[in-house]
């Protein structure tokens, strides 16, 4: 046991932790830098992965298709374990790699960048997927026919009814699935990727707590931040009516019973 | 580094060779689990007593849970290592807390469901308070509670892993290991081992509600 014995020490801790931050911004190593990388990392696997989920989501969920399918998507994404993910996505490219004449390209951000980029995407895929698929479907029957009534085409359906009615839920979605990623990119560092993650892996590995302590708390407010960035997204879109009753902080509720 | 090119993915050999070590993992993963979702369960029925009882203090308790929920799970254990160290300590505080949030928000939500009519009749027949809950509500709203606890049981089985990076992870003892030796039959038996985990506990405590909840056998889709 390392606890800190008493408040001295603690102090002491602290002051460490202060100047740890004035000594370690700069530099490709630095915080500033891994951080960036963290956020680049992430906000491509979230922003690839809705580009892909939100579409087919909408799509199923407007002609009521494969909803078996949305249900086994989410209890999949919950079983599969996100560090297993992270640390299969490493051979397994470098097996493909090895069928490319050229390679994968390799970004500045260090060797890892493919296979995080990969599993990160893998795991932001289902909840959005599924809060989207849900949402469509969800949307009142009677509000879809009166717009069908009223000559509105399919897509404009999708667009103009279903869509800003489901928006909560699938702003839900995004956030839940942009947490998590977030969460799980520090767990790149392990597949040498140098983001927030290599402060507390390395931390880690030198029994250095004080990194270990630092590392934690930027991974930490980056992901508070990611949260309290989603809430300020559900505002700016979700229309007034329809904002969530004070949505509490990791709400994983999928679906709201209809009023 | 790029070594194995030429190897199979998944050398089964290997693994028929080591199944000792492998179920000495699973069952170390079975612990961890089991320590996380019943200190997680005991603590959440506590607070949710505390919140049925007091419902101001539902706001302060979700949100103090949620953000534990939301700090990501190798920051909080980064957080506790310089206080208690490479420790299973370490893991079950960290386990423990992210089950608190999602089991306090089904139990009280579990125990709010049961219908007010069949409370009123309890009361009428003298039964306390106390009673009430243990015999009444808990048991009516065990559906509920244990959809909750499916929930966690699933999220802890797959957080476990993360602990092979405190020294501890169960079944993530190999995935961090292949890792580090590069070998891929070792990463993929460890996450099917968790995916396996996971699915054997959901149903195993599906199989828990079936048993203890007879009666809403037929209902089905209550969910």
């Amino acid at each position: 046991m390392v606890w800190p014995a008493g408040v001295g020490h603690m102090i002491e801790f602290l002051g460490d932790t202060v100047v740890w931050f004035t000594e370690h911004w700069d530099g490709q190593d630095g915080y500033l830098v891994r951080t960036w990388n963290t956020i680049l990392l992430s906000g491509l696997a979230i922003l690839t992965a809705a580009l892909i989920a939100v579409p087919l989501g909408a799509l199923l969920g407007h002609y009521r298709r494969f909803g078996v399918a949305a249900v086994a998507v989410v209890n999949i994404g919950r079983a599969l374990p996100s560090f297993g993910i992270i640390a299969l996505s490493l051979p397994i490219i470098i097996r493909i790699a090895s069928h490319i004449p050229n390679g994968v390209p390799i970004f500045g951000s260090g060797l890892g960048f493919f296979p995080a980029f990969i599993a990160l995407f893998a795991l932001a895929l289902p909840p959005i997927f599924t809060n989207t698929y849900t949402g469509i479907r969800e949307v009142d029957p009677g509000t879809v026919e009166a717009a069908r009534g009223m000559g509105l085409s399919e897509g404009e359906i999708l667009r103009t009814v279903e869509g800003p009615l489901a928006s909560p839920v699938i702003i839900a979605g995004l956030r839940i699935s942009a947490v998590q990623v977030v969460a799980t990119s520090p767990l790149a560092a392990l597949v040498a990727y140098r983001g927030l993650g290599r402060f507390i892996v390395d931390g880690f590995a030198v029994r250095d707590n004080v990194q270990i302590f630092a590392g934690a708390l930027l991974v930490a407010v980056l992901a508070i931040l990611t949260e309290a960035f989603f809430g300020l997204l559900e505002k700016r879109i979700v229309p007034e009516p329809l904002q969530a009753s004070g949505a509490a902080l990791g709400e994983e509720t999928v679906v709201r019973p209809a009023a | 580094m790029i070594a194995q090119t030429n190897d199979s993915f998944v050398r089964w050999d290997w693994i028929w060779s080591h199944l000792d070590l492998v179920w000495e993992k699973v069952v170390e993963h079975l612990i961890l689990t089991g320590i996380a979702l019943g200190v997680g369960l005991a603590i959440s029925l506590v607070l949710s007593a505390v919140i049925l009882r007091w419902r101001p203090a539902y706001t302060p308790i979700t949100w103090v849970t949620g953000i534990a929920y939301s700090i990501p799970s190798l920051a909080l254990f980064a957080f506790l290592v310089p206080i208690t160290g490479f420790t299973i300590l370490t893991a079950e505080i960290g386990l423990v807390s992210y089950t608190l949030l999602i089991l306090i928000r089904n139990v009280v939500a579990g125990i709010d469901g049961v219908d007010p009519a069949v409370k009123e009749a309890a009361l009428g027949m003298g039964y306390t308070r106390r009673r009430l809950f243990f015999q009444i509500e808990l048991p009516l709203a065990l559906p509920v509670i244990i959809a909750g606890l499916r929930i966690a049981g699933v999220t802890t089985i797959g957080l476990v892993t993360v602990t092979a990076l405190i020294g501890q992870g169960g079944v993530g003892f190999f995935i961090l290991r292949g890792l580090n030796r590069f070998f891929s039959t070792e990463i993929v038996l460890g996450t099917m081992l968790s995916v396996i985990l996971a699915v054997a506990l959901d149903l195993a405590l599906l199989g828990v509600e079936r048993v203890l909840t007879p009666w809403s056998g037929r209902r089905g889709s209550a969910t």
